[in-house]
């Protein structure tokens, strides 16, 4: 393993160290705010210590970054397959666009996260945040899953900010919880995440969150999840009337 | 009506001597050999520019300043006076010549600047006295500074060049190089401004040709805080040099291929380095290509530059006897003043002729 | 009469005269169903109030039997009210939708600055030249240009100029998305650019993997929804294009319905089959200048800085601060697109109603480049309506490096602007994904088209250069004394910076 010590590092050089570097397993130590780290890169592994900047593993195209700390906005933009673990919070926009690979995110994400994720056939992204979500959770979604477990949660505020899913047309939703989230947009439907396809899609995703952040995963699972798609029956194209 | 107000394109004839052995010549025989081409001009501005003539103030500004009346010279001197140190002024001596008429008031400063206040300005010396002859120009009416080079002057006027070397007693001065303007501008312009040569610092142009980028070249180099008050390709040509000579750090040569530039296909059949040289220059300040018919010499403080257009769509002939270099629009103007060259031809379109001063030569 | 409960009565008729031999080719033609046979009269008959006017039934008439005319039936004459609006009161009575078109405002009322600008020519003092015998140079470069030079520890010139685009003409394509125009529009202006040494541009919805070998003539496009954007995409062409905006629909996103999302364009967007696909209106990870920034030096991240980076706006009010802060974003290139640029689809009210004519957009934001000084360092792109030549000459004398046209580019492959883009039927198989349709475009017929526009463009922007005396493009860029208005106020001279002719 190589390790960085990006103490005061401008993130041009940290970038062009980290693609120059020859080695796949890069460590990144006293990261402070360094943006587009993993950017577009394939194979890596790289592990960060510290707080890296905005847009961590942007267009990020089958390398796989872990965090330990925060990390800021943009996290996975247009990410197109690989994954990102951040053993801690993200910023807003996280997971922007993306069509591929999985984020997973121990605490909070902020707004907009999983905004215009989009799916094509065996590519499916996946985000799952460990805590809660800001608003605009999975706006315009297009494909993909996200996954709010809402743990850490001891007050038992709401997992969602306002306009949860607003726009979305394809994809799904699942929320650890059984409240409807607020406002829900009346072309989306929400329901309860039965037994099977708890076991199936649920399960293995909870086991390997679990694994990655020391969590119990039957603790998790035990929970009820709702699970927030389209619906087929409303959709928007009755909006528009030709001239 | 005054340069400035309307764009004047006028076609000219040009002269040049330069002494590489640093020989003093008087200015009497660079008025022989531009008056050889009387047919070029029209009698509407003539003028000459010589260097190496102030050898006793070589260190200092020769500030050359028209004034329409003595308020304007009041109201110039007092801003002189709070930018520089002032070691001398005087009018410049002129004698009347019945061709020429209406001159305005004709003065001569030899400056530098208040050590104060150019460490306040926080500028280089030069950019101190180029954005103070600016503002002068700009702002003061019926003042205009027309020459401010070191250890060099601008003699202009409207009139045949003949008659202006006669009005300023341009025999009276000696230098080693010198360069000449009569001009046939397509209007009536009243004003001895708009004559040539133009100049900034110790750089000085004279031009014949109307060039055909004027506007996208004005535009281009009005972003570097030049202001082409005067609407003439003179200028525009002389604020170019400057900004990549002075501003830019480029050398003639390379300024050169820049303003003509040569065509795409010309680049491709240089060999590798000269071709991404010259298409790194091109690239990079293609505002300042110059296009349309022009030959200038371009004086400078130890030097003199000939180019012409990259189709050499303008007349251009330099001979040279000894360690002098003659340069003219007609091989007749070098003739009559030196019949016997060494050797004579006409440089190729956008190949610059460079001329400096021998080694240990000093002006 | 009453259609479908709708009192909208049509807005053309068309005319079938008596040369009709009753062939039928009418019928196979048209896309919108107007004609067909009446086997109990035994005659051909059409239902105007399908027809759109797209010209291909009456180009195709083997007798040149058809003709198109407007419904010579008249409304109660009203300026304020006319039949246009009038119509649209109907449909949104009827619809309660918001009223959809395509293609650039057809409105005249807002000036179209171009026609009223004149060329200038050398006239004794300086000489024309002949550019069929005489050197005339149209190749452009555009891209960033650094602030100073470096030289080396000998003095020697380094070529720090980041990677630009060489254009053999400083004309390109707009970008058009697959989705929007067939796969045979994308075949054509790919080879018709390589041919031409221009670029064409994917437009929001990918590129199909078949025309990656034309990446280096290719200008991928990354939009809010990024559509089939992923880093090889991005490594694919010569330059990646941020869409922020385009002139027909400023703010507005795009709504590809499902029924065009099938087999290849599922698959080069990355989207499933048979479902809407919306680009949101803005970038959601772009809320603020300093964001653009971020996606600028994103994608030059991910392309190891060996592509420039386009952005290209739509044409608003505050266009000239827009374009100082996009100059400043690290971006190499701005593309300005003004008010009548086209669309496949646009709410009419947005597109006739937002955004400034390219004309005066590209003047401010040339003159404010330069007043900050930093015109030099950024090209400029202009479109939205470019017609022609003369069009594009007097954009480059405005102040653009070049321009890149659509409508004009569509129209060389049969477009004939009747606007119903948004349906998929396209008669000419440009704006459709229906099979039988899309045959109807010969991509290498449609690439010589294209090519031959372009190129007698290009040979007329040298008789218009020559004539004034100029022999290189450069020196007709931001050159505005070559140009002079007719018939505008002085604050629209001003604002282009010209002066009256005249003057």
């Amino acid at each position: 393993m190589e390790i960085i010590n990006a103490k005061g590092m401008d993130q041009g050089d940290l970038c062009a160290l980290i693609k120059k570097e020859r080695h796949l397993d890069i460590e990144i130590r006293n990261c402070c705010g360094q943006r587009y780290i993993g950017c577009g890169m394939k194979k890596t592994r790289i592990n960060i210590i510290g707080t890296p900047g905005n847009a961590l593993g942007a267009f990020l195209d089958g390398a796989s970054i872990t965090v330990d700390g925060n990390a800021e906005d943009a996290v996975g933009d247009t990410m197109n397959c690989g994954s990102i673990f951040i053993d801690g919070s993200v910023g807003d926009a996280a997971g922007y666009a993306m069509r591929g690979g999985k984020i997973f995110v121990h605490g909070n994400a902020g707004y907009r996260a999983g905004v215009n994720m989009k799916a094509y056939k065996d590519k499916s992204p996946l985000l799952v945040i460990g805590g809660k979500a800001g608003s605009f959770l999975g706006e315009y979604l297009a494909g993909g899953t996200i996954i709010v477990l809402g743990l850490h949660n001891p007050k038992n505020t709401p997992l969602t900010g306002y306009f949860c899913g607003n726009g979305m047309y394809n994809g799904k939703i699942y929320l650890r919880t059984t409240e409807r989230p607020i406002g829900l947009s009346k072309h989306l439907l929400m329901n309860k995440v039965g037994e099977e396809e708890k076991e199936t899609i649920l399960r293995p995703v909870i086991m390997e969150f679990a694994a990655a952040f020391k969590e119990d995963p039957e603790k998790i699972l035990k929970a009820d999840f709702i699970a927030v798609e389209p619906d087929p029956e409303n959709r928007y194209r009755e909006l528009y009337a030709a001239i | 009506m005054r340069e400035g107000e309307v764009r004047i394109p006028s076609g000219c004839a040009i002269a040049g001597i330069f002494a590489r052995d640093g020989k003093r010549i008087n200015g009497r025989t660079i008025r022989d050999s531009i008056a050889v081409m009387h047919e070029r001009s029209n009698g509407l501005g003539g003028g000459y520019a010589g260097y190496g003539i102030y050898p006793q103030y070589k260190e200092y500004y020769a500030m050359h300043i028209f004034y329409d009346d003595m308020a304007a010279r009041e109201e110039c001197e007092r801003y002189l006076d709070a930018a520089f140190d002032i070691i001398n002024l005087s009018k410049i001596p002129t004698r009347p010549n019945p061709n020429i008429t209406d001159a305005p008031l004709i003065w001569r400063y030899f400056v530098t600047p208040l050590p104060h206040r150019l460490s306040d300005s926080l500028l280089d010396e030069e950019e101190y006295v180029v954005r103070t002859v600016i503002r002068l120009n700009n702002s003061i009416k019926g003042c205009y500074v027309f020459s401010c080079g070191k250890n060099m002057g601008v003699f202009k006027a409207v009139g045949y060049p003949e008659d202006v070397a006669d009005f300023y007693r341009l025999e009276e001065y000696e230098g080693y190089s010198w360069t000449a303007h009569g001009r046939y501008p397509t209007n009536t312009p009243g004003w001895w401004g708009g004559s040539h040569p133009f100049a900034l610092l110790d750089l000085s142009v004279v031009h014949n040709g109307e060039i055909s980028s004027y506007d996208a070249n004005r535009r281009a180099v009005e972003m570097y805080g030049y202001s082409c008050n005067l609407l003439t390709d003179t200028e525009v040509i002389t604020y170019i040099l400057d900004y990549l000579k002075r501003r830019v750090h480029l050398t003639l040569e390379e300024s050169a291929s820049v303003i003509a530039a040569p065509f795409w296909n010309t680049i491709s059949l240089k060999g590798e380095e000269e071709g991404k040289r010259l298409a790194y220059l091109r690239k990079m300040f293609s505002e300042f290509l110059v296009t349309g018919p022009f030959s200038i010499l371009v004086g400078f403080g130890g030097g003199m530059m000939a180019l012409n257009d990259r189709l050499k769509l303008r007349s251009l002939v330099v001979g040279e006897k000894d360690r002098t270099v003659y340069f003219a629009s007609e091989e007749a103007a070098i003739r009559e003043i030196a019949p016997d060259l060494d050797s004579i031809f006409s440089p190729k379109g956008g190949e610059p002729v460079i001329v400096h001063l021998d080694e240990g030569v000093r002006a | 009469m009453i259609r479908n409960g709708s009192i909208i009565q049509p807005r053309f008729h068309v005319h079938r005269s008596t040369e009709c031999v009753n062939c039928r080719k009418c019928i196979a033609e048209c896309s919108f169903g107007v004609h067909s046979w009446d086997e109990k009269n035994k005659r051909m008959k059409a239902d105007s109030s399908k027809c759109v006017d797209c010209q291909r039934c009456v180009v195709y008439c083997p007798v040149d039997a058809l003709s198109i005319t407007r419904n010579e039936n008249i409304m109660h004459p009203n300026h304020a009210w006319c039949e246009d609006s009038l119509n649209e009161i109907y449909r949104q009575a009827e619809t309660g939708g918001v009223l959809l078109s395509s293609m650039g405002a057809p409105d005249r009322k807002v000036p179209s600055y171009f026609p009223r600008i004149l060329l200038n020519a050398s006239q004794v003092t300086n000489p024309s030249i002949d550019p069929l015998r005489e050197p005339m140079e149209t190749t452009t470069f555009i891209g960033r240009r650094p602030e100073s030079i470096e030289r080396d520890l000998n003095g020697k010139l380094i070529d720090n100029l980041p990677p630009h685009l060489e254009l053999k003409e400083p004309i390109m394509f707009a970008a058009m998305s697959y989705g929007a125009v067939s796969l045979n529009v994308h075949k054509a202006l790919a080879m018709a650019s390589e041919a031409l040494g221009t670029y064409w541009n994917t437009g929001e919805g990918g590129l199909h993997e078949d025309l990656y070998k034309y990446g280096k003539n290719t200008i991928v496009q990354v939009a809010s929804g990024r559509f089939g954007v992923h880093p090889d995409y991005l490594s694919a062409g010569a330059a990646v294009e941020i869409k922020i905006g385009q002139g027909a629909k400023p703010g507005i996103g795009g709504h590809l319905t499902g029924a065009k999302i099938h087999g290849d364009i599922a698959k080069t967007r990355m989207v499933p089959e048979g479902i809407d696909a919306i680009s949101p209106a803005p970038h959601h990870d772009i809320y603020s200048i300093e964001d653009l920034r971020q996606l600028v030096s994103m994608i030059k991240e991910a392309t190891n800085y060996t592509k420039p980076v386009i952005v290209k706006v739509a044409a608003v009010h505050n266009i000239a601060p827009i374009a100082s802060g996009i100059a400043r974003s690290g971006a190499d290139i701005i593309e300005i697109d003004g008010f009548r640029g086209g669309t496949g689809a646009a709410p009419v009210r947005i597109r006739d109603n937002v955004g400034i004519p390219i004309e005066l957009a590209l003047a401010a934001v040339d003159q404010r480049l330069r007043d900050e000084h930093i015109r030099s360092q950024i090209s400029i792109i202009a479109s939205g309506s470019i017609r022609n030549s003369a069009d594009a000459a007097k954009a480059i004398a405005l102040g653009a490096d070049a321009v890149s046209i659509g409508t004009a580019a569509l129209c060389a492959l049969g477009c004939h602007l009747c606007a119903s883009c948004q349906t998929g039927k396209c008669a000419w198989g440009i704006a459709t994904q229906e099979g039988d349709l899309m045959k109807r475009l010969d991509p290498e017929k449609g690439a010589e088209r294209l090519y031959n526009l372009v190129h007698a463009w290009k040979r007329e922007i040298e008789e218009i250069m020559g004539g004034m005396g100029i022999n290189s493009i450069e020196a007709l860029r931001g050159n505005r004394l070559a140009l002079r208005g007719v018939g505008l106020t002085q604050k629209e001279l001003d604002v282009l910076g010209i002066k009256h002719a005249g003057e």
